[in-house]
């Protein structure tokens, strides 16, 4: 068979665990787990949050009963996959492994989006979902994580 | 069934109920509200997410 280029699904994989660091000077060393949070934004958040936000501010971020600035803690049992589905394709993927829940919380700004954080390396900005406008009046938000798999988890890294 | 509302935990046969959903190419949501004599006192959500950031990598092609 002959050679192909293409980026090595393996280190899509390892991309997702931090086991290569391209900067001149590392520093980063640790063998503890990083935790990761899920904070909820309004829908006139300003600055928005996309894909140029690149940490963790409470500018922007709902508040309320029962809300506690920063979010909830995601709960991440299951680490990153990497799968080849060719000899130049493949996808790396992770998807918490509990749903994202709010309880029992008053969130009366209208909120639609979900920033998702390293709390371990200075808030550092992982990926932001958005969803239809909600509000949340004495009750419990939900996000529902989607199956972890190739084509529906949470993140996905590909080559094609 | 008790509920959680603005006014303490009361009997959801106090409250009316108004249930309602979203289902599109993002999302599926569901929510459910209880209502007071006009007034909303519990609001509760769930969504599900059906499409999620995707990052395609690429390995440069030489000369």
């Amino acid at each position: 068979m002959a050679n192909t280029q293409s980026m090595c699904t393996s280190f899509m994989g390892q991309l997702l665990t931090a086991t290569h660091n391209f900067g001149t000077a590392p520093t980063r060393g640790t063998s503890a787990a990083d935790t990761f949070k899920a904070a909820l934004y309004t829908t006139t958040a300003s600055p928005a949050i996309n894909a140029a936000t690149t940490a963790y501010s409470a500018t922007g971020e709902v508040s309320g009963t029962g809300y506690t600035a920063g979010g909830v803690t995601v709960t991440n049992a299951t680490a990153p996959t990497s799968t080849n589905s060719s000899s130049t394709a493949g996808v790396a993927y992770w998807t918490p492994s509990a749903n994202l829940v709010y309880t029992t919380v008053t969130l009366t700004t209208a909120f639609d989006t979900v920033l998702i954080y390293n709390s371990s390396q200075s808030n550092a900005a992982v990926s932001v979902h958005t969803f239809g406008s909600q509000t949340i009046t004495a009750g419990t938000f939900t996000l529902t994580m989607p199956s972890n798999t190739t084509s529906t988890a949470l993140l996905r890294l590909s080559t094609t | 069934m008790i509920v959680t509302t603005t006014k303490g935990d009361m009997d959801d046969s106090l409250l009316e109920k108004k249930e309602g959903s979203i289902d599109n190419d993002i999302e599926y949501t569901t929510w459910t509200e209880y209502w007071l004599d006009g007034e909303l006192v519990h609001r509760s959500a769930h969504v599900t997410l059906k499409t999620s950031p995707f990052s395609d990598l690429v390995a440069a092609t030489f000369g």
